[in-house]
């Protein structure tokens, strides 16, 4: 017995109708996502559900789109079911004015540190958690460094002309 | 008052009743730059608090701006005590993204240099358990094997601890015989030394007592902080990424999955040794199915992608066609597709990840390297309260945390 992707869906849509969506497969692994309110009512659910079993955390980071409007920054879930070894990545999107989400570190403990870093660099604000500091980077650091408005080069420098090198 | 509000108590305050001490950022029991500050209570541990971030490098933004190759020797300076699984498992997601089939013969050898690789890390980390318990000579005993295997990435790849070895398809270049001739001598010796070098700590009842029962984790508690790895399976779970999502044709072999039961430090010394006699065997195996490919089957070493492989080296001297596959490589001139993927390989700590997002550029649009020793330290504390303090730097050696891998 093996847990399908279309079965995961199926349970999904049964719980969660029409709020969760975007459904795709990109090399095989099932992505979706959900409002950001609701984000630990769905990884609750995968936890809890007796099909599910989504019990062990992979990974947690987040993903800047600038040019997405109001959804600029995804956090990306990559959960993993052990039993039937089964991968599933969630996504939440949420505006860059109010990045507030809900912290998984009550359901994870491993979420701690990962949601401190994703904050460190993305300045998503994750609402409940017991220690949001910065953890990389210095303390002093009054911005979000992986956000795509901060070039990686010094952008005044003229000695490198980016054409010359495909960049353009 | 809390634990935490004692740290910030002024000096020779009287109601402080603990120490703080400050364990590291260079202190020479932590093995890396990484800071903890410990409250103490006589020698026991009220609470400690990671400080990590010492070398960070900010390679997910590096990597943003540079092409698939570039990125290679990122990859090296995470683990720095087994790159080559690093390497090649940042290969392999490559190959995933691009819908590269590499040939058997290259998984064959990419899985001799990844065990390698995984027996040189275990050896460290073993053996640095050994040092911080007062046992000096298993460390020096077995380091000239560790160099041996050295010797092995260098008549491959030219360089020894940041390797850079392999390419997007396979390997730069075929194995020489010096290559397997080295790999014959660490076949040959290496079982009865490592033998000797568990004996050594097995029989020594001063590490079987410090060892045993400190610095445990239940098999609940590891799987809820995102453990994976040694340190997982020594508290009792039987994931290993190689068994469970097979990568570069490890279903072809034969191996034994080692847990352990308490979790405990010599539970993980325990499963770090009985991995090595495992990497051995694969080894084994693999080296017999190398040799099996005969005529021109056996100088496969790399696919037939020249989008993504380097021309060989002479080919660019003096051949045009050649010399622009050089040039469109290595200033990135080639577009990756798009995509979403998520890859991981069983590093020598854990499961390493690489989630790559493309969106058809020449550099990925966002990478994030999973680096298991920065999951798994955040539960030191829970690991160490209420322990000795001697215990704890034994728990902080044998998580075998790499600052560079933490730190990204």
């Amino acid at each position: 017995m093996s847990l399908t992707n279309d079965r995961i869906k199926e349970r999904l849509v049964e719980k969660f109708g029409e709020q969760v969506s975007a459904f795709s497969e990109p090399y095989g692994m099932l992505t979706f996502e959900a409002p950001k309110e609701l984000n630990l009512k769905v990884l609750n659910f995968l936890y809890d559900d007796e099909e599910l079993k989504f019990r062990f955390l992979t990974d947690l980071q987040a993903v800047h789109y600038p040019d997405d409007k109001g959804r600029e920054l995804a956090v990306v879930y990559h959960l993993h079911n052990l039993v039937d070894n089964v991968r599933i990545r969630f996504k939440v999107f949420t505006d860059i004015k109010t990045p507030d989400v809900y912290t998984a570190t009550g359901l994870f403990s491993g979420a701690n540190w990962m949601e401190r870093e994703t904050y460190d660099f993305f300045g998503v604000n994750f609402v409940g958690h017991p220690n949001l500091k910065r953890i990389l980077n210095v303390d002093e650091m009054d911005y979000f460094p992986m956000r795509k408005e901060y070039p990686l080069e010094d952008q005044t420098r003229i000695d490198k002309d980016d054409e010359m090198f495909g960049r353009g | 008052m809390t634990e935490h509000e004692h740290i910030r108590l002024p000096e020779g305050s009287i109601e402080k009743t603990t120490t703080t001490l400050n364990l590291g950022p260079t202190h020479p029991a932590t093995h890396g730059v990484f800071q903890n500050i410990l409250e103490l209570d006589g020698e026991r541990i009220v609470s400690a608090e990671q400080t990590v971030g010492y070398i960070h490098r900010a390679f997910e933004k590096l990597a943003e701006r540079r092409p698939l190759y570039q990125v290679t020797p990122l990859t090296d300076r995470l683990n720095y005590c087994s790159s080559p699984i690093n390497n090649m498992g940042w290969h392999i997601t490559c190959e995933k993204l691009l819908g590269i089939k590499t040939p058997k013969r290259v998984d064959y050898l990419r899985v001799i240099i990844m065990e390698l690789a995984r027996i040189s890390d275990h050896l460290i980390c073993n053996s640095i358990v050994g040092v911080d318990t007062g046992a000096y000579t298993g460390f020096l005993y077995v380091m000239q094997y560790r160099e041996l295997i050295y010797e092995i990435y260098e008549e491959i790849c030219g360089s020894r601890l940041t390797t850079n070895i392999g390419r997007i398809g396979g390997f730069e270049r075929n194995f020489n015989d010096i290559a397997f001739q080295k790999l014959d001598k660490f076949l040959a010796e290496y079982p009865a030394v490592l033998k000797e070098f568990i004996n050594l700590f097995e029989r020594n009842r001063i590490f079987m007592e410090r060892t045993q029962g400190t610095g445990a984790i239940s098999a609940d508690r590891a799987l809820n902080y995102s453990f994976t790895g040694p340190n997982l399976r020594a508290a009792g779970v039987d994931y290993d990424v190689r068994v469970h999502t097979p990568y570069s044709s490890y279903e072809d072999f034969q191996f034994n999955v080692p847990v352990g039961t308490t979790g405990d430090n010599f539970d993980r010394w325990q499963v770090r040794n009985d991995e090595m006699w495992e990497s051995l065997s694969i080894i084994e195996q693999a080296y017999r199915k190398v040799k099996e490919f005969k005529g021109a089957d056996a100088e496969v070493f790399h696919a037939d992608v020249p989008e993504y492989y380097l021309p060989e080296k002479e080919d660019v001297y003096t051949k045009m066609e050649a010399l622009i596959w050089h040039f469109k490589i290595i200033m990135g001139e080639i577009d990756i597709p798009v995509g979403e993927v998520y890859n991981c390989v069983e590093g020598a700590n854990g499961e390493v990840g690489f989630y790559l997002i493309s969106d058809g550029g020449r550099t990925p649009y966002r990478l994030h390297f999973r680096r298991p020793c920065f999951i798994y330290y955040q539960a030191y504390e829970e690991m160490t309260k209420g322990s000795m303090m001697s215990d704890a730097i034994i728990t902080l050696s044998s998580l075998n945390v790499i600052a560079g891998e933490m730190d990204a």
